[in-house]
């Protein structure tokens, strides 16, 4: 299927470019429509959420942002480059193994079910990338790694195997791990999802102090509306595949405009 | 007819002898398997459906037809066509190629048992395909089809034998030569049977703890 990309511009330019833009995006899986023609940008620095009911397209806004999913219609730009797509001459083409792999380097994801490298170690998982993508030297990655699994508390497991670990140490080690191949983009995909909702506090410190203290653009789907409320710069309500509605959490959480947001959020209100 | 024991012992050191050149087959022709048949396992899973379909026809095609037939296709039908290969190459080749075809469906379910989130989180970190291969999945991958090759060794073992028909001087080979030379063949048949006996059963045991072994090591131990 070949669209007609000529609408789009071969990068952004400009200080005020957004980090992440999605441009016109859509993915049907068959008949199922998961993205219809979405527009989102992200500025650099911005946390943003996005919640929804399931099936609307949440995940698949991060998986797509990670390469893993890919797109039907659109263009995916991240600071300031076309992710999904390169420049040949003045026109953008579908991206290939090179340019996926040198774009996707800015951008760092943590997952429901974590999925550590089971065979190695916390500190190996954490230093796997480092040495043999970004060409660290063992010490150099080791150092790199030790600090932030300092950061996430888990300095004192660093020699452990995930499967000596809790769901909420896992996760934090995931976060480490990618924290330390340094994306300018850190999508957290549910990940208190899988935990028990006893430690699910010691993984929400962890990013509330990333979110305090770096300037990483995020992007967060959560269920955890009380968490979104409170770290948020903006909430995306998604409703089959499109924003029904944004703004700060104050707003779409205090006073939501859309009749599909507000029974959204009773229903989610209620379930608690 | 009964057993000699004299007999027995004057014609043990031939057979012990042939039990090296059957050990020595049976090794290459699993090493050959295990090289061979990781290469076609990891050319089902290329995104080119047409190789993935060739192979996969491939593997299909040797495991549906007699090892026998492909023992002696490689060594009669081959010359036909200008390659004259000894039978030790032959028969190498030949059980070589059909393990392989087996081995590469071990290899195969090994590799689909390694959860799909651990290609996510590689390609997350941005390695590369052949590193995810070779640091993430074959890791995982390899203790899960670890049994299924055991079973794999102790059946190439099995059927060296068969390489007796193009004239590999292995156990079965030797023992059928004694008998033809003596007109007994309840000693050298019976040896033949315990000989292998003696090394099918510790190499079961074997695999089953290099098994244990590499859980542990790999830190997968449940």
């Amino acid at each position: 299927m070949t669209q007609d990309l000529t609408g789009y511009p071969l990068a952004l330019t400009g200080p005020d470019r957004p980090m992440v833009r999605f441009a016109g995006v859509s993915k049907s899986y068959g008949d199922l429509q998961v993205l219809d023609r979405l527009d989102l940008e992200v500025a650099e620095g911005e946390m943003v959420t996005i919640i929804g009911p399931s099936g609307s397209g949440k995940t698949t806004v991060l998986r797509m942002l990670m390469t893993l999913e890919t797109i039907d219609e659109g263009v995916i730009y991240v600071d300031g480059n076309p992710l999904t797509h390169m420049p040949r001459g003045d026109v953008l083409v579908r991206a290939d193994r090179h340019h996926l792999r040198r774009e996707r380097a800015n951008i760092g994801m943590c997952f429901q079910h974590f999925n550590l490298f089971p065979h190695m170690t916390a500190l190996e998982n954490c230093t796997e990338g480092p040495i043999h993508v970004l060409g660290l030297t063992k010490a150099e990655a080791r150092d790199r790694a030790e600090e932030l699994l300092e950061m996430v508390g888990m300095i004192d497991k660093r020699d452990e195997f995930p499967a000596r670990l809790s769901g909420g140490q896992k996760q934090r080690v995931a976060i480490a791990r990618a924290l330390a191949m340094r994306p300018k983009v850190m999508l957290f995909d549910e990940v208190t999802s899988a935990l028990d909702p006893e430690v699910t506090g010691e993984v929400t410190e962890v990013i509330r102090k990333l979110v305090a203290q770096h300037n990483l653009t995020m992007l967060m789907v959560t269920h955890q509306m009380g968490f979104a409320r409170d770290i948020s710069d903006r909430i995306c309500f998604f409703h089959n595949g499109r924003i029904e509605e944004q703004g700060p959490p104050q707003d779409l959480f205090g006073n939501p405009q859309s009749e599909r947001t507000q029974q959204f959020l009773s229903a989610v209100n209620e379930a608690i | 007819m009964e057993w000699k024991w004299d007999f027995t012992l004057q014609i043990l050191p031939r057979l012990i002898e042939a039990t090296g050149a059957t050990l020595m087959a049976a090794a290459f022709g699993y090493l050959i398997a295990m090289v061979l048949g990781l290469g076609l396992a990891l050319a089902q899973r290329t995104p080119y459906g047409a190789l993935t379909r060739v192979v996969r026809e491939g593997v299909e095609f040797i495991r549906s037809t007699p090892l026998i037939l492909q023992i002696f296709f490689v060594f009669y039908v081959a010359p036909q066509f200008g390659v004259t290969l000894s039978p030790w190459v032959a028969g190498m080749l030949a059980i070589g190629l059909h393990y392989a075809a087996y081995l590469s469906e071990v290899y195969r379910g090994g590799l689909e048992s390694v959860d799909r989130g651990q290609w996510e989180a590689a390609t997350s970190l941005n390695l590369g395909t052949a590193h995810a291969y070779r640091r993430i999945i074959l890791p995982q991958a390899l203790p899960n089809a670890i049994p299924g090759m055991g079973n794999y060794l102790v059946g190439i073992l099995k059927d060296t034998p068969m390489l007796s028909v193009i004239g590999v001087g292995e156990l079965m080979h030797t023992a059928n030569a004694i008998g033809a030379e003596t007109y007994r063949f309840l000693e050298p048949f019976t040896l033949v049977g315990l000989i292998f006996l003696t090394i099918s059963l510790p190499l079961a045991e074997l695999v089953r703890r290099a098994e244990t072994r590499l859980r542990r090591k790999l830190g997968l131990v449940k």
